[in-house]
């Protein structure tokens, strides 16, 4: 018996979320006192992942699988689950893993549950607690079948080392990809740039910046904290920014460490899905915006004048901190 | 081509989430039921391949009767007939089950469902439905184009995005993008007419069991008082990141 992590890397490198699923992996199985195991993709050090108490890794390199591919990756995991005979199989919740989970939960028959934001209670069952709602809620989830997925929530568990012995076995899959599924064609990510779901800080501009000319003082201080940009959802319908950067209810999540609403008054859209984020920092001229009820600090003022003094501010401070 | 577009009957994004019987159900007095945002990208995107492709468009929706005014809304937007499942949703493996049988017995080249339903945020439906038809799946679809039995599509991915080729059927997990929110489409009085006359074929569940149960819900701690920094004063709202909250 086990619990099986799979642990996403990209170019061989493994990511946070990686190390925080395996951190989680971890306290499930000493819950349950049994072993934990990762499954990797042409990573370049899986021993890294004993930092985090993983006893084996199967490391799976081959070329065929270099590109990330839903049906293939969820196949080899599931075989990897089967021969392990993995009670509990954890992934985190970066955009692939998302998109593998329930074709492995098909193939295991497993219960699955997302957004998992705490260890499982197994004192009576196995009762997790997940966001509902868009983290307007939590609700304490049994899953009920003999195998189980967890979706851990980025930064909700966080990392807890627990230094072991690795083993790292160079993995073998029966697996051939199919000619018939879906091709990747090409991949266009901006190298430079860190995304909103790796990001500890996340700068996000709303209509109150009155238009695309006035972005380079949201970049500038993206730039200046290593943080991802984002925005509000009319920003992106009027076209001022990429979709992508679209955060929110109906954008994407954020769950950063720090995340900092500038022109942004705080509709309860918005608000659901940046409430994960640890820190929220608003500045907005009106002080009667409701994003102050949901801010731990904030600044009355206008952004025009408050941003390019913070960003100048905080490039001293990172230039005596560094 | 034959297209099935799964609705999500959920809250309207302003409404107060509360719960009753003793915190183990969602609390529906006074809430306002939608079509869930992500499938109403889909659904528009359905309609442009029926205008500009000729494709013939089923809705369906796994829900009480409580869900018709939802789905009777997508017959007025336009979809030609609609399918209701007759039992409560559950469970994400529940509900994509029983899309299955749908999925199979009306033999549709594409199947349009939202990457997730704002409610329970599951994000498991479309690909379990997928793996159970054994149709090709595309996750969080930002552009969908069908030539012949060829879909090309884009795929939102952390920090950038996928260009994707598959072949049919496919079942896709659709959000914003796939139409602009300029062009989405609200029913107008000659659909609700129309929708009206529609076919709504309400049929029984065949899911047998669950792999989750949902039990109790709780709401966030309530959160301190905001600290104010005065906007001449920055170097306090730094010194407050740095030492108190250590996010920088
Ligand atoms: C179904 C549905 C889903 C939605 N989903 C989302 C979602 O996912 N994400 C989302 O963001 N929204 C979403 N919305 C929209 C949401 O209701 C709000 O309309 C939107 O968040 C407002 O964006 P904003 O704060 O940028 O603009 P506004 O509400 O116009 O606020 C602009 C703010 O900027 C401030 N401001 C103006 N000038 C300055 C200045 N010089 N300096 C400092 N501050 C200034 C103003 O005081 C104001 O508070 C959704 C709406 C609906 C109906």
């Amino acid at each position: 018996m086990s619990v099986l992590v799979y642990t996403e890397s990209e170019n061989g490198k493994f990511k946070k979320a990686a190390f925080e699923a395996a951190s989680y992996a971890k306290g499930i199985a000493k819950q349950l006192g049994i072993e934990t195991f990762a499954i990797s993709f042409n990573a370049e050090n899986a021993n890294d992942l004993g930092t985090y108490g993983v006893e084996k890794a199967f490391n799976l390199s081959n070329e065929n699988f270099s590109k990330f591919n839903a049906e293939a990756y969820a196949e080899v995991i599931a075989e990897v689950a089967k021969a392990q005979d993995a009670k509990v199989i954890v992934l985190s919740q970066s955009a692939n893993a998302k998109y593998l989970a329930p074709l492995l939960a098909v193939h295991l028959e497993a219960g699955y549950a997302s957004n998992v934001v705490e260890l499982p209670n197994t004192e009576n069952g196995f009762v997790v607690k997940r966001t509902a709602f868009t983290n307007k809620a939590f609700n304490e989830t049994a899953i009920t079948t003999d195998a189980k997925i967890i979706g851990v929530s980025s930064n909700a568990y966080g990392l807890h080392e627990a230094e072991t012995d690795i083993q790292v076995e160079d993995y073998q899959t029966n697996v051939v990809l199919s000619e018939a599924g879906v091709q990747v064609q090409s991949v266009d990510k901006n190298k430079d740039k860190v995304s909103i779901a790796d990001a500890e800080i996340v700068i996000s501009g709303g209509r109150g910046l009155k238009g695309p000319e006035n972005w380079h003082l949201v970049e500038d201080l993206a730039e200046t904290l290593g943080a991802a940009t984002a925005c509000s959802k009319p920003v992106s319908d009027m076209g001022w920014r990429p979709h992508s950067e679209h955060v929110g209810q109906t954008g994407k999540p954020v769950a950063s460490n720090l995340y900092i609403a500038i022109g942004i008054s705080g509709a309860i859209q918005h608000l659901a899905g940046i409430n994960a984020s640890k820190v929220k920092v608003v500045i907005n001229n009106d002080a009667e915006a409701p994003f102050f009820k949901a801010a731990d600090y904030g600044i009355v003022g206008d952004a025009f004048e408050v941003i390019p003094k913070l960003t100048e501010k905080l490039k001293e401070f990172k230039a005596n901190n560094a | 081509m034959k297209i099935l577009v799964c609705i999500s009957h959920v809250p309207d994004t302003t409404s107060k989430i509360n719960f009753t019987d003793n915190d183990t159900k969602f609390d529906t007095n006074g809430v306002q039921f939608v079509i869930n945002p992500n499938d109403e990208f889909g659904l528009t995107r359905a309609m442009w391949f029926k205008e500009k492709q000729g494709a013939s468009v089923d809705v369906v929706t796994v829900g009480s009767k409580e869900t018709e005014p939802t789905i009777r809304k997508a017959l007025a937007i336009g979809a030609d007939q609609a399918i209701r499942v007759d039992t409560e949703p559950k469970d994400g493996f529940q509900v994509a089950k029983e899309l299955a049988k749908v999925a199979k017995d009306g033999n549709y080249d594409l199947i349009i469902a939202g990457r997730e339903s704002i409610d329970y945020n599951g994000g498991m439906v479309p690909g379990m439905l997928a793996k159970l038809i054994g149709a090709n799946f595309i996750n969080t679809c930002v552009s969908l184009e069908i030539e012949g039995d060829k879909a090309t599509a884009i795929r939102e991915i952390d920090g950038g995005k996928e260009t994707l080729t598959s072949s049919l059927p496919l079942v896709i997990g659709g959000q914003k993008g796939l139409v602009e929110e300029s062009d989405l489409k609200i029913p107008n009085m000659r659909g609700i007419m129309m929708a009206r006359k529609k076919p709504l074929n309400v049929v029984e569940p065949v899911a047998d069991g669950l792999s989750t149960e949902a039990k109790k819900f709780s709401k966030p701690a309530p959160k301190g008082d905001v600290k104010l920094v005065d906007a001449e004063n920055i170097d306090e709202l730094i010194d407050l990141l740095h030492n108190e909250a250590k996010a920088i």
